[in-house]
């Protein structure tokens, strides 16, 4: 069984391209308090294709939470009013009949929008680009729990890695900061053996692509922390501050 | 240098200059109360702390300056910040959800820093420059406690005294957090201390130097 259908009101930011003005135009649905965030603007879009209009662009992949492709700014929330769950996994029942609900891309100078509610969060990749990754030499495959790694800290590691980079935090943050997602990235690498000769190099390369895409600084609202869909730590965005003061002090570069 | 200047103008640098510069003035402000509070024994205790202080003059001016440039620093980077930042976000959201995941003091540091900034302004002109600049030496030798009771039987002047050090207490209660979690001190079991720390101490700044124009002002300058 279930409940009855609500009614709401969408105001929903519609732009043609990048570098075109765009503006908030409204949508009257019915849908069920069952259905998904996402599934609703599926039906929304059946019914504007039918009108022969332009459906609303929004980007999603697997709609379950884990591939960081979805992010709507709900009325002022990215990812919504439900803490620590991906825009796909919102579902209406959390919304009342007669709402108003704003829905907007995420907005940042370093991810200009493609269309619609669709974002370009390429600056995230160039970051990983810079100092994502760890350098393996070629040669024998080691054995496996070769490197003994104390529980909690691989529990930290792992929680760090679990940022899906959906770009929430810079969504959230006043400043348009990415500290979140690049300090989870250092993170993971860093606390881990595996990590160690690079740690520094790391932090450095990704802090200079991460400033150079036009991120904000972090004034530490706390704002991405709140609003992140895997609860991702602020520790994390210390221990990068660290990381890369120490690494700035101890460089042998001039 | 070219490493520091780098260093110093990341997005982390200009944090860690935000964070260094806070936690000075945070201790200047100790020193400060502590002498302040004087006031309340009395016009003897005062102007003896006073006098104290002239009598170490070339120190206190030695002091004065990095302690200037600390201000400047603070004032400068954090209104760069500001302006920075807003540049990352050209295009504004309908409905900000600010108050759902963040604190208002986190948000609002560049209001009550400004507030606070206006409140220096107007702190200066009155008392340090009364203190250093104004009359004969020999003269003002025990005038101090009357320059600041005569002040604190303005109304208005009362009044922006403890807004301003309201919304100090508001900045603060941030900052002081703000520059552990900046150095890299972010730690599960010390970091809720430091917090709380912070709360206390801001609020030990806020009624300790609103009391002191409160209570002139109740007293009439007695």
């Amino acid at each position: 069984m279930s409940a009855a259908n609500i009614n709401l009101k969408l105001k929903i930011w519609r732009q043609e391209g990048p570098n075109v003005v765009g503006n908030f135009t409204d949508y009257d649905v019915e849908v069920s308090p069952d259905s998904s965030f996402l599934e609703m603007l599926d039906e929304l879009n059946n019914s504007l294709e039918k009108e022969g209009k332009d459906p609303v662009a929004f980007e999603s992949d697997c709609r379950e939470g884990i591939c960081g492709t979805c992010g709507l700014v709900i009325n002022g929330q990215p990812h919504g009013p439900v803490p620590k769950i991906a825009t796909c996994q919102l579902h209406m029942r959390n919304f009342n009949n007669g709402d108003t609900i704003w829905i907007e891309p995420f907005r940042a100078k370093a991810f200009p929008i493609i269309k619609d509610l669709m974002v370009d969060r390429a600056a995230f990749d160039d970051v990983m680009y810079a100092g994502g990754f760890v350098s393996v030499n070629t040669g024998g495959v080691p054995d496996a729990n070769e490197i003994p790694i104390q529980k909690d800290v691989a529990a930290e590691a792992f929680d760090a890695a679990a940022c899906i980079g959906c770009g929430a935090c810079v969504a959230a943050c006043k400043n348009a900061s990415a500290m979140l997602f690049v300090s989870a990235k250092v993170s993971q690498f860093s606390l881990l053996p595996q990590g160690q000769p690079e740690k520094y190099e790391r932090v450095q390369q990704m802090v200079k692509v991460m400033d150079e895409k036009g991120f904000g600084s972090c004034t530490n609202t706390y704002a991405c922390e709140a609003e992140c869909p895997k609860g991702i730590s602020v520790k994390n965005i210390s221990r990068m501050n660290r990381d890369y003061l120490v690494s700035k002090a101890v460089s042998k570069t001039v | 240098m070219g490493w520091l200047y780098e260093s110093l103008n990341s997005s982390i640098g200009k944090k860690f200059i935000m964070a260094v510069t806070g936690i000075s003035l945070i201790l200047f402000l100790i020193f400060h109360l502590a002498g302040n509070l004087t006031l309340f024994a009395g016009p003897e205790a005062f102007n003896g702390y006073v006098e104290k202080l002239e009598g170490i003059k070339p120190i206190i001016r030695i002091i004065e300056v990095p302690l200037a440039l600390v201000f400047i620093f603070h004032i400068f980077n954090g209104v760069r910040l500001w302006w920075e930042n807003r540049k990352a976000r050209p295009e504004k959201y309908a409905v900000n959800g600010q108050s759902k995941n963040t604190n208002v003091f986190s948000r609002t540091m560049i209001y009550s820093g400004s507030i606070v900034f206006i409140f220096l302004v107007l702190h200066l002109a009155t008392f340090w420059v009364a203190f250093n600049f104004t009359g004969e030496p020999h003269e003002k030798a025990y005038a101090y406690y009357g320059v600041v009771a005569d002040w604190f039987q303005h109304l208005w002047y009362v009044a922006v005294y403890v807004v301003a050090v309201i919304l100090l207490g508001f900045h603060l209660n941030h900052g002081f957090q703000s520059a552990f979690q900046t150095f890299g001190w972010n730690h599960k079991k010390y970091f809720p201390i430091i917090e709380k720390i912070g709360t206390i101490y801001a609020i030990v700044m806020s009624v300790g130097f609103a009391s002191m124009p409160i209570y002139f002002y109740l007293n009439g300058g007695s």
